[in-house]
């Protein structure tokens, strides 16, 4: 009698406890925001199924296309529901400065020396390095394009094209394209001149022209056939090269950039944010991640954890950064508003 | 009810009016009844519908920002006569509520609704806010024009004094492709500035041609659907309801894959040789029409079926026994008889193509755009809201004006075939 | 329709060509329902033909846990609370607009209905700011409102086309046996106009379940909707789990189809009998 009793009152802790556990589990539910497809899926099994295991909480992936508006929609009408939310460096820069990201609090967070520099900025928490990049496929192509000159070239090459819907990423290819120098780019640009010829060179192109919104639709319209070359993130096209389609990256005139983790002003949930945060920056995360998706981990103890063949395909290798630019964070933080109301107004003719 | 009256004017007038009286109460409170049974969502509708609806369309001429986020400087600068720059109170409490702004996106808010009045002003605060010390010796005005010279320009204050009051009609004039310039007036923006006519233009495009697409296609079917013995009408209608109760979702993602350049619509050209390389068939207007004449086909087709059914064969048959050719008899004797089926479709058609947007944003390339993806564009991607409730509200206009037409035409049971 | 044995050679010609023509639009409605059946079944990732290989592994996909799942499970929270309230308030609106006339009455019916014509995205951007404001942007109780109003028309339509032939006397009659108003209602009208709200409600569920601008608008990614879920799955990771998921809902319109089509004979029966 005693020892049943016994068990029944193990049982009823034990549920109770488990009750408990769900509904905290429930209370501390985060809610974590990238820019999805084959990233999102190798950030949910590197990053997101561990994670809510290790710290019982209940983790909700969602994802966008950088519609940083959402963000400052949110904040403006106090009606947060993102915590943590991967943000290209402009928009965390601008964020930042409109008070749309939490602080981070280094110290508090503890990785700084871990990190490569450029993954500290005072509103985020960088978390992989990617490059957009001519991709092409190789079954279609009488040879392989060396540059954005050749992308231009549609006599040669003729076909649709890929390039994505926003001045970002597209207007330093036309300049590229029309013979300015990967290095002088950025000054170029910042001219009025500059962007005359750049969408002038659009211009040219403009009936060859597929725009991609999503990450994904790149790989896809080129194993569809829709393109024969597009500008494409590097990890995508990596996608499909495991699954065997012959498509080709030409790392020249590549441009790259890191991703960073932002916490939203406001969440709820700062202290589990930055819990994710660290967890999501330690070497091996970064490396199950990075072997998952040939993105560049901002850890550089996880290179170490990679095997060549995959350290190679990473936009940090030293073969792929011969040619390529970074992404100028301060002339997209002050055009990027500019340059992407015109490009929508001359897409939309 | 006449012969109750009747009965009971013989027993005198008094229980006559006593009858009249009741009657007129019994229908007055059955009226009070059917109105209180439609109460309850005509309220629901009102609250959680028409209110919403309300709101965002104030949100067209709103013009709140700066006098929310620096009500000091908005009032004072509205005292200012617009020549040479305004005094030192002006700068300072600029100073105060610009250092101030930077919390609860205040910042972000002001700095959008100056873009709109000239695109570097966002920069000129973020540089000014930079620089800006917590106090001065000097004056503001003087503080303020050494971090940026723009500070001493009369257009930089007056662009902040346009945004002051708490309304504009910039927004409207904007979805007409009109601006008011220096001194006021209504002019026509600049030529490659000149955008939303052309979307509203596109649109009626759109909508236009897939209605007379869906007519041209539904009324040969709905006529061969009404004809036919019903056994076989009734298999075949399947196939028309089928695709109606289909997720609208899943039948875009189907005619990607259709129209794609390796789908098997290509496919199938290349194979019957009528072209040698794949033609683009997606991502462009080929696509969004394709896509929207599949969506909204069964629209067209099913208030078109339910007036069919319904006319005789007898009257086409006797004009052909009285020599009529049976194409002229089809033209004359029957059409006409399916007028009110052809409008009840072709408004409805339309009416619902006006307001597409997850097909064409689907399908559709960056040409292929209606007004609803520049409000939802707007909206998400910019928060330009002033700019997506006016084009959302030009857009209701023309919607609720064909509604009115629609509902004055046709019976609302022909919208739903049961 | 058919071919009459006196037709004339042009009157043939005709006849062929039409019956061709009606042919080729009924493939056309048909072609993208079907197509797409196939793809599930295919072993790559990308959506296209020719299918390489055989495999079920994106229903795998789709029905282990994850997001499709929990979209899924979300929508189906969702759109039975929204029919619900669709239908009580429609049928009780479209009792009361049968019982009598009353002053505006036209007038009420066209607001009752507009749900069904405004744009979408107008309603969507207006709840937006306007449920911000009240702190239901992000909740299952915001979506199950903005569902309820697009899905009320159809309740009120199909109630309203019931009703038409709906005898009031036999209200009248059980009145004077001594019945209570809620008692004729559930009793005598309800049993009678019961395919009407069904089919009412059928349409409201599909609404509601097929809904992705205002769930774009109004919910955030715990309340994600299966719609929102196929919209980015189309946008973004263009897979064959979305296939998957497409035959599935075909399979659900096969039974809406034939539940509607059963409650269509039903209630054609009952005007018949009375």
């Amino acid at each position: 009698m005693k020892l049943k009793n016994n068990t029944a009152k193990h049982l009823l802790t034990g549920g109770l406890l488990s009750a408990g556990l769900v509904l905290a589990g429930n209370a501390q539910a985060l809610t974590v925001i990238s820019f999805g497809g084959a990233s999102g899926d190798a950030m949910q099994e590197a990053y997101y199924t561990p994670f809510a295991q290790k710290a019982g909480i209940t983790l909700t992936p969602g994802d966008y296309n950088g519609e940083f508006a959402r963000i400052r929609a949110m904040v403006e009408t106090g009606n947060v529901s993102w915590d943590v939310v991967e943000v290209e460096s402009p928009e965390l820069a601008r964020g930042c400065f409109e008070g749309l990201f939490e602080p981070i609090d280094w110290e508090l967070l503890g990785i700084q020396d871990d990190l490569i520099p450029a993954a500290i900025h005072e509103c985020g928490v960088g978390t992989f390095v990617w490059s957009t990049v001519l991709a092409y496929d190789a079954d279609r192509l009488s040879r392989a394009p060396e540059s954005w000159a050749d992308f231009w070239n549609v006599e040669e090459f003729p076909g649709k094209r890929g390039l994505r819907r926003g001045a970002k990423y597209t207007l330093e290819f036309a300049l590229m394209a029309d013979g300015v120098a990967a290095d002088d780019v950025y000054d170029v640009l910042a001219t009025a001149e500059g962007v005359d010829r750049a969408f002038a060179k659009l211009d040219e192109l403009q009936p060859h022209i597929q725009w991609w919104e999503a990450g994904a639709q790149p790989p896809q319209w080129l194993v569809a056939g829709d393109v024969v070359m597009s500008s494409a993130y590097n990890g995508r096209i990596a996608a499909a090269q495991e699954e065997g389609r012959n498509l080709e990256i030409n790392w020249t005139g590549s441009l790259y950039d890191l991703d960073y983790w932002a916490i939203v002003q406001g969440s709820s949930h700062v202290e589990t944010a930055y819990d994710f945060i660290r967890f999501s920056s330690q070497p091996d995360t970064q490396a199950q991640y990075s072997s998952r998706i040939p993105y560049g981990p901002v850890n550089p103890a996880a290179i170490a954890e990679l095997s060549e063949k995959q350290a190679a395909r990473m936009p940090t290798a030293d073969a792929n950064l011969e040619g390529a630019i970074a992404v100028n964070t301060d002339f997209w933080v002050d055009y990027g508003e500019e340059l992407e109301q015109r490009f929508n107004a001359w897409a939309s003719q | 009810m006449t012969s109750i009256a009747a009965t009971q004017t013989a027993a005198g007038t008094q229980p006559v009016t006593g009858l009249k009286a009741q009657l007129r109460r019994a229908e007055r409170l059955k009226k009070i009844k059917a109105m209180l049974l439609v109460a309850p969502l005509a309220l629901f509708l009102i609250i959680a519908f028409v209110l919403p609806i309300s709101s965002m369309l104030w949100r067209s001429i709103d013009n709140t920002e700066v006098s929310q986020v620096m009500p000091q400087t908005a009032t004072l600068i509205q005292q200012w006569d617009g020549s040479g720059l305004p005094d030192e109170a002006v700068f300072a409490a600029f100073a105060a509520e610009l250092r101030d702004s930077r919390s609860g996106g205040g910042l972000g808010r002001i700095g959008r609704r100056l873009n709109y009045e000239d695109p570097t002003f966002r920069s000129l605060l973020t540089r000014t806010l930079r620089g800006l010390p917590a106090s001065t010796e000097l004056s503001w005005t003087e503080e303020l024009i050494s971090i940026d010279p723009r500070w001493n320009d009369t257009a930089t204050w007056q662009a902040i004094q346009r945004t002051a009051p708490l309304t504009t009609d910039r927004y409207l004039l904007a979805s007409l492709d009109l601006e008011r310039n220096a001194e006021g007036q209504i002019v026509k923006v600049a030529e490659n500035q000149q955008l939303y006519i052309q979307v509203f233009k596109r649109t009626l495009i759109i909508a236009g041609g897939v209605t007379l697409i869906c007519l041209f296609l539904g009324f040969p079917l709905a006529y061969l659907l009404a004809t036919l013995p019903t056994s076989t009408s009734n298999l075949l209608l399947i196939c028309v309801l089928l695709p109606f109760w289909t997720s609208l979702l899943v039948r875009t993602a189907a005619w990607i894959v259709l129209l794609q350049s390796g789908g098997l619509v290509n496919a199938g050209l290349m194979w019957t040789g009528l072209i040698d390389s794949p033609i683009q068939l997606v991502f462009n207007r080929i696509g969004v029409f394709f896509a929207m004449v599949h969506v909204l086909l069964p629209f067209m087709i099913l208030p078109l079926y339910s007036v069919m059914k319904g006319v005789s064969p007898s009257y086409q048959r006797a004009a052909v026994s009285l020599g009529a050719h049976p194409f002229a008899a089809f033209w004359q004797v029957y059409v006409p008889q399916t007028l009110s089926g052809i409008a009840a479709g072709t408004i409805l058609v339309f009416i619902m193509a006006l307001g597409y947007y997850i097909t064409p944003a689907l399908v559709g390339g960056p040409s292929d755009q209606m007004v609803s993806y520049y409000v939802a564009y707007y909206t998400n991607t910019t928060n330009n809201w002033g700019m997506a409730a006016a084009l959302g509200a030009l857009l209701l206009i023309v919607t609720l004006l064909l509604y009115m037409v629609y509902h004055k035409l046709v019976n609302q049971k022909q919208l739903v075939r049961s | 329709m058919s071919l009459q044995p006196y037709a004339s050679p042009i009157e043939r010609i005709w006849f062929w060509v039409f019956r061709v023509f009606c042919g080729l639009i009924l493939v056309f409605l048909m072609i993208p329902v079907l197509v797409i059946i196939p793809l599930s079944f295919s072993d790559s990732s990308f959506l296209t033909y020719p299918i390489q290989g055989f495999s079920l592994r994106w229903y795998e996909q789709i029905f282990s846990a994850g997001p499709w799942m929990d979209s899924l499970k979300n929508s189906l929270i969702v759109a039975p609370l929204a029919t619900l309230l669709a239908m009580i308030f429609g049928t009780l609106a479209a009792v009361g607009l049968n019982r009598a006339d009353f002053p505006g009455k036209g007038l009420i019916l066209a607001l009752l209905i507009s749900p069904m014509v405004v744009p979408l995205v107008i309603v969507a951007v207006g709840m937006y700011f306007f449920f911000a404001n009240l702190g239901l942007l992000n909740s299952y109780t915001g979506l199950v409102i903005a569902h309820a109003v697009l899905g009320v028309p159809f309740v009120v339509i199909t109630v309203n086309a019931t009703l038409q032939g709906f005898d009031y006397n036999q209200m009248r009659a059980g009145a004077s046996l001594g019945a209570s108003p809620l008692r004729v209602f559930f009793t005598v009208v309800l049993p009678q106009i019961i395919p009407g709200v069904a089919s009412g409600g059928l349409f409201a569920f599909a609404t509601s379940f097929d809904e992705v601008v205002v769930a774009l608008f109004i919910a955030s990614p715990t309340e994600r909707t299966l719609p929102i879920q196929m919209f980015s799955g189309i946008r973004e990771n263009i897979s064959p789990a979305i296939a998957a998921m497409a035959t599935i809902l075909i399979l659900m319109s096969v039974v809406l189809l034939l539940v509607m089509e059963l409650l269509r004979r039903r209630s054609e029966k009952m005007r018949s009998h009375s």
